[in-house]
């Protein structure tokens, strides 16, 4: 490993230095891991958004994934398991200047946090949430997750797993997020495009990116390796944008839609919480009332 | 015109809403809470005077959320506080925790009512004191605030909030039903004569900054988020760099720190308020609530010609460890009444190290306890024969039923 650090002093700067904590490679990844992918198309976005990388703050959870925290150059947090969500809402309230990234896995975001998941979206915090969805739980060497696939073996589930996944990107356009978009760790341009188009959205914006886990749920199914489970995203994702995400499920037996499915405006909690404490006080209004509060400007 | 922050005046008022109040005047701008009986003012008014201040609330989803919340809104920069009850307290643990290990000041106050589970949700207990000191995994320190009136749920408040910024930890309002639910008279004071205490921040370029190295008094400068400090913060074990470390030596280091920064200023943190000390025989230490009760049994014993004294935990954790010894080791007997069946009691035999008997007078729950009991408990101690230097019964403290006087 020393000699591995020589050689690297060696090299030429890499493209993304300024915002890696290079001191605390090696990583934790396993080799074929997915999620060294994403975070490279994470931070080619975070260097095309253009935003002051000293108002980007990064919330992850607890999970593989959430590890990305801990090698990115900028203020970051990793708190507890499910509640990134909550401590983003938090943090995103309290400074309302910050740009809030949350990365998570599927089992952090969606399984111990979805019930934050739900809310964050309805209220519509003005966050980006970011889903490495390896359709296990990684860390702890793969237990069936709420992205498992009906009948996929874990270690939980020997013999098939007998829950019905959830749609993700279902789920939160039906919470009310203002952007939701499907990739996988081969889309890489389209990937970072729309990491940095979601990173322009006020208001509840969310990317799940279906990533290779051969060490964890790999090998014990049939998507095998990492090239092999790239391969197989290759041959089954069809690309649809703009459809209903209810149309598009994950679904290994026949297609896998990737795509951008949701990308709407609606007033964030900030623009409503504002218009709400200039309210007066009891002037009840009519249920199903219409009021459209002020968009903040920025 | 006159600070909207800071209701200068003196009010009829609930301890809830006192708690409110003192929050405010301490600068707390941010709440993050979930409805629970009996804390629900606490947020119900908070909505109200955050809406006024240009502070922000938030109803959550759960308690889980809120303390995550809290914890999220205290790195960006704003004083932060949450508000709830048992079940509520115990969903609270996960992230109490985090706070601890990440160092993140803000304040939560646990307005205590009956349990075990949903319990007595009405009615006053005082049954988490423990909770409050080890409910989160694991080994740390931790600063509680017990009030026992709608004058102290003010006071203690603002000091709640120093102690948080001081100390960079959640401090915990032990405050109970009775406290938060009773109005009284409460004398909010003019903005100059409240002590306000604020994070220390660092004053080293962002390439020195090490969030967790200590200055002399073992708190580390505290950069919030956005200041340029690019700073990591995680719930692992970390050095003081703030990077994981997966090893005992990193370990051992930060769970010393997190405990010599409080343990090792506990005489700056802890305090106590005493009545009758100087000749008392026989010590009630009492705390919330039941300090009250023990005021009136204090009064009529000495009416009585016992000569009984009083000590008031303002802090229980930490618990004032030498107080106890010193007081221990001249008095006939301690007397300590509770709402529980008996958890800072344990403490308290600890600290009297068998040095002389410690009563306990129980109350399970759901009414306080009346001064009667307490005043059994002290003429029970006074004709008992158990003399100083005779070596008492190793243990248990001897149980007193709460049967009251006709």
């Amino acid at each position: 490993m020393k000699a591995n650090r020589k050689n690297r002093e060696k090299l030429p700067p890499h493209p993304m230095d300024s915002l890696l904590r290079s001191e605390r490679l090696p990583h934790i990844w396993c080799p074929g891991c997915g999620i060294g992918t994403v975070f490279g198309s994470i931070m080619a976005a975070i260097q095309k958004s253009g935003y002051n990388l000293d108002k980007i703050a990064v919330v992850s959870g607890i999970g593989c994934t959430a590890r990305m925290a801990g090698y990115i150059r900028l203020d970051s947090f990793h708190t507890t398991h499910g509640r990134a969500i909550p401590f983003a809402t938090g943090l995103k309230l309290a400074k309302p200047e910050t740009k809030v990234l949350v990365i998570s896995g599927d089992g952090d975001l969606l399984a111990i946090g979805g019930n934050h998941f739900i809310h964050a979206a309805r209220r519509n915090i003005d966050i980006t949430v970011i889903c490495v969805n390896n359709l296990t739980y990684g860390m702890t060497g793969g237990q069936s997750a709420p992205s498992t696939p009906f009948g996929a073996r874990t270690t939980t589930s020997i013999t098939g797993c007998p829950e019905e996944p959830f749609n993700f990107c279902y789920l939160a356009s039906a919470c009310g997020a203002v952007y939701v978009a499907r990739w996988t760790s081969l889309h890489i341009r389209r990937l970072t495009n729309s990491i940095t188009e979601a990173m322009q959205k006020r208001g509840f914006s969310f990317i799940e990116i279906l990533t290779p886990c051969p060490t964890s749920f790999g090998r014990r199914n049939k998507t095998g390796n990492a090239l092999e489970t790239l391969k197989f995203y290759h041959e089954r994702t069809v690309s649809r944008n703009d459809i209903d995400p209810k149309e598009a499920p994950v679904d290994f037996g026949s297609k896998i839609v990737v795509g951008k499915f949701v990308d709407m405006e609606r007033p964030t909690f900030m623009d409503n919480y504002q218009y709400m404490c200039k309210n007066q006080v009891g002037n009840r209004p009519a249920l199903g009332e219409t009021i459209t509060p002020e968009r903040q400007v920025t | 015109m006159a600070d909207k922050a800071i209701l200068t005046g003196t009010y009829f008022m609930n301890g809830d809403y006192a708690c409110c109040e003192g929050a405010l005047a301490a600068g707390c701008r941010f709440f993050a809470g979930y409805p629970i009986t009996p804390a629900t003012e606490i947020a119900e008014r908070m909505s109200r005077r955050l809406a006024e201040l240009d502070g922000i609330f938030i109803q959550m989803e759960d308690e889980l959320a809120s303390m995550a919340a809290i914890l999220g809104a205290s790195w960006g920069g704003v004083k932060a506080m949450t508000s709830t009850s048992g079940p509520g307290f115990s969903l609270m643990m996960e992230n109490i925790g985090l706070g601890i290990c990440t160092e993140t000041p803000c304040v939560v106050c646990n307005v205590q009512r009956a349990g075990p589970s949903t319990g007595l949700p009405t009615l006053v207990g005082q049954g988490d004191m423990m909770q409050a000191r080890w409910g989160s995994h694991g080994h740390y320190e931790i600063i509680a605030l017990a009030p026992s009136s709608p004058q102290e749920m003010f006071d203690f408040t603002v000091r709640a909030f120093n102690l948080s910024e001081q100390y960079r930890t959640p401090v915990i309002i032990m405050a109970d039903e009775v406290v938060g639910h009773m109005t009284e008279r409460v004398v909010i004071p003019r903005k100059e004569e409240i002590e306000v205490v604020a994070r220390r921040k660092p004053d080293v370029p962002p390439g020195d900054y090490l969030p967790y190295r200590p200055d002399k008094d073992g708190i580390a400068p505290m950069a919030n988020c956005g200041d340029g400090y690019r700073i990591h913060i995680t719930g692992l074990t970390h050095n003081e760099r703030g990077y994981p470390g997966m090893d005992a030596e990193t370990q051992g280091q930060m769970v010393n720190r997190l405990i010599q920064k409080i343990a090792g200023n506990r005489d700056k943190i802890e305090q106590t308020n005493t009545m009758y000390l100087d000749d008392a025989e026989i010590v009630v230490v009492a705390y919330g609530i039941s300090a009250r009760s023990a005021k009136y049994a204090v009064y009529e014993a000495r009416a009585g010609g016992i000569r009984a004294g009083l000590i008031k935990l303002d802090t229980v954790w930490p618990f004032p460890e030498t107080l106890i010894r010193d007081i221990a080791v001249r008095v006939r007997a301690l007397i300590m009444p509770e709402i529980n069946a008996g958890q800072m009691v344990l403490e308290l035999e600890r600290c009297a190290g068998g040095a002389c008997p410690v009563h306990l007078v129980s109350h399970l729950g759901g009414s306080v306890i009346h001064p009667d009991a307490i005043l059994d408990a002290i003429e029970n101690a006074g004709r008992s024969k158990v003399m100083k230097n005779k070596k008492p019964p190793v243990g248990r403290a001897s149980r007193l039923s709460h049967k009251r006087r006709r």
